[in-house]
């Protein structure tokens, strides 16, 4: 067959190449611009090669921020997929109980981030929030604001409650697209509760749960706000993740070459574990 | 192997059933013998499936008992009654290989892995899938998913019965026949008590010894083949069993005449008629085309290959009958009732000719 050409085309491209210039393509340049230079104020700016790159590589700073961040993501992996799993599993399939747990398992997603963080940021307090009082009235020593450990409970807490849902949502999902007859077909075979586990639902549930697993991974490699809101990546650097770190170095010290190239490696390890993750899911879909 | 009784089953899907309509099952009583097979034949709806699932455990009736061999499992699990079951589509388990497939009823009750072996070759040979036994079970077309739904039904041999709830309506036409005498074998080999549900005539009568044929929540008649064909109960089994179905037709009877319109049909009997709507039951294999007769005008003819199916109208009435294939319809074709396929209904049941 004869293709025809016709350059008119791009004309319907143009706007979202437009927008992707203008919002994405445009400040990462400026960004890779900032990441080579060097400025003393007034807009002045020398040449700095790769210093900036090497300097980064080089910090402890940088590198604690991203194990700390590291464990972090680990953990709430580690906690929410589980949690998630099992309270899909144990939800109601049909009847009133269904509007009456998705609504309740959507709540937390749809508070705004800032919202989120300040409501664990008073919640925890020993002074007048519930959780830090009562806590306090037991006799355990519970103090966010000066005890490390206490602090990365209460930060890691907040992100379970805040996103365990995500996961179930995507599970419960993945469990009400199994036809019946599985299960019939399960107890005629005699299954016990864990094959049925293993063999039907996991398999049933395995994409949804890559999903799941990649956005909260990379929501938690990302994440700012809740944090910030409640411990400021305090007390010290206890909880201080990449991006913390990113807006301090940015923002509070103004040092617009090192936050430049933090942020470009940033990126490209996001890319880069995007990447991974993308080539096993479609490895995982070749193979089915 | 196990004689099953069910015992005034009658279930409903609604929580507090009061109207006969809120039973999806009015009452079923009914033996099905040790060794037999059955097939339980019958419209969308009319309860089949319900009746099987009550049998292997995944529906506890809401009334009735059911008894295996004069013991009681109303109230035990679907394990506990050792049923072995097929279903209707697939159901594999998709991360695992063929082979597992199979052998997971057998393990999941702790048979020895010698046996295990053993019994699952044997089932791999019979379903003809000994080469895929290696591979994933995801990857195969719904024909052999199905196969090896049946495999895993059938790895079992010491199970109770084995029901099968219309296990070949996606296997492609050869198939569904080699499947089924390959069912039909293993029968006469095993003995397995078979109830095999299924809306396709053709299938319930080549599979079973007795045809149970169910509508809208009862049975409305148990027969080998033959018996359905020549002695439907019910105008339904008529309407239902057979290709082009019976003809029905309301009559008057007086003694051993039967008054159609104008027409007058000899009986083989006296109907024991009591009140209620009369009708006449023909199937078009008893329809005689010829120059004698009752005059009907031919709306058409189709040619089937085997034999032709004629359409008429008999006193403004539609009729079918069947033809021989090198039979001709006559210029002034006239129609006569071969008194041996004869039947008589009072309110849709049949009642016996007297003499």
């Amino acid at each position: 067959m004869e293709k025809t050409w016709n350059n008119k085309a791009w004309f319907l491209v143009l706007p979202v190449l437009v927008l992707v210039a203008f919002s994405a393509v445009i400040p990462l340049m400026t960004v890779v611009n900032y990441s080579v230079q060097d400025t003393f104020g007034n807009n002045v700016f020398f040449w700095a090669g790769t210093e900036w790159f090497e300097e980064l590589l080089s910090s402890s700073r940088f590198w604690e921020a991203m194990v700390r961040n590291l464990i972090f993501s680990f953990i709430i992996l580690a906690i929410e997929v589980p949690l998630g799993i099992f309270i899909a599993l144990n939800m109601p399939k049909k009847g009133w109980g269904v509007p009456v747990c998705l609504v309740l398992m959507a709540l937390p997603l749809l508070i705004p981030w800032n919202v989120v963080g300040t409501i664990w940021q008073v919640f925890g307090r020993n002074d007048i929030g519930l959780l830090g009082y009562y806590v306090n009235a037991l006799g355990i020593d519970y103090n966010y604001v000066q005890d490390p450990f206490d602090a990365w409970v209460t930060v890691i807490v907040m992100d379970v409650w805040h996103w365990t849902s995500l996961v179930v949502l995507l599970c419960y999902a993945g469990l009400v697209s199994i036809p019946d007859a599985f299960y019939q077909a399960a107890k005629i075979d005699g299954a016990s509760r864990w094959a049925v586990f293993r063999y039907i639902q996991l398999p049933k549930m395995n994409r949804v749960l890559l999903i799941a697993v990649l956005l909260r991974f990379m929501d938690s490699f990302m994440i700012y706000t809740e944090p910030f809101v409640v411990t400021g990546g305090g007390p010290g650097n206890s909880t201080t993740f990449l991006s913390i770190d990113l807006v301090k170095t940015a923002l509070g010290q103004f040092d617009l070459g090192p936050a430049a190239a933090m942020s470009l490696v940033y990126f490209l390890i996001i890319l880069l574990l995007s990447w991974v993750f993308y080539t096993v899911m479609t490895n995982y879909d070749a193979e089915r | 192997m196990a004689r099953i009784d069910v015992n005034h089953v009658r279930h409903s899907y609604l929580p507090n059933p009061r109207k006969d309509a809120d039973f999806a099952l009015k009452e079923v009583h009914h033996t099905f013998e040790d060794g037999g097979a059955y097939a339980l034949l019958g419209p969308s709806g009319c309860g089949k499936t319900t009746l099987l699932n009550i049998i292997s455990g995944l529906l506890h009736p809401s009334h009735g008992q059911l008894l295996f061999n004069g013991k009681d499992v109303t109230n035990l699990s679907t394990q506990e009654r050792n049923i072995a079951q097929v279903f209707q589509f697939p159901v594999i388990y998709d991360t695992m290989t063929v082979y597992d497939n199979l052998a997971f009823p057998l393990r999941n009750r702790d048979v020895p892995e010698a046996d295990v072996d053993r019994k699952v070759c044997e089932t791999l040979e019979m379903i003809d899938l000994a080469s895929w036994a290696k591979k994933k079970a995801r990857g195969l077309t719904a024909d052999q998913k199905q196969k090896i739904s049946l495999g895993r039904g059938l790895v079992r041999s010491d199970v109770n019965a084995i029901l099968f709830d219309e296990p070949l309506t996606v296997i492609d036409p050869h198939m569904k026949w080699v499947l089924r005498s390959q069912l039909k074998q293993l029968h006469r080999r095993f003995g397995y008590t078979m109830v095999y549900v299924t809306h396709d005539q053709t299938e319930a009568l080549t599979f079973a010894d007795q045809v149970v044929v169910m509508y809208d929540g009862g049975i409305v008649q148990i027969g080998t083949p033959a018996e359905l064909f020549e002695r439907p109960r019910h105008t339904f089994v008529g309407y239902f069993i057979g290709s082009p179905g019976m003809n029905v037709m309301p009559v008057a009877i007086d003694g051993k005449t039967a008054t159609l319109g104008s027409q007058r049909i000899e009986l083989p009997g006296a109907p024991k008629a009591g009140s209620g709507a009369i009708e006449l039951g023909i199937r078009p294999e008893y329809v005689r085309l010829g120059r004698d007769g009752m005059a009907v005008s031919i709306s058409k003819v189709e040619d089937l290959g085997r034999h032709k199916v004629v359409r008429a109208k008999l006193e403004g009435r539609d009729i079918a009958a069947v033809i021989g294939e090198d039979e001709t319809v006559p210029a002034d074709p006239k129609v006569r009732f071969d008194p041996a396929g004869i039947n008589i209904y009072a309110d849709s049941w049949r009642v016996e000719m007297g003499a």
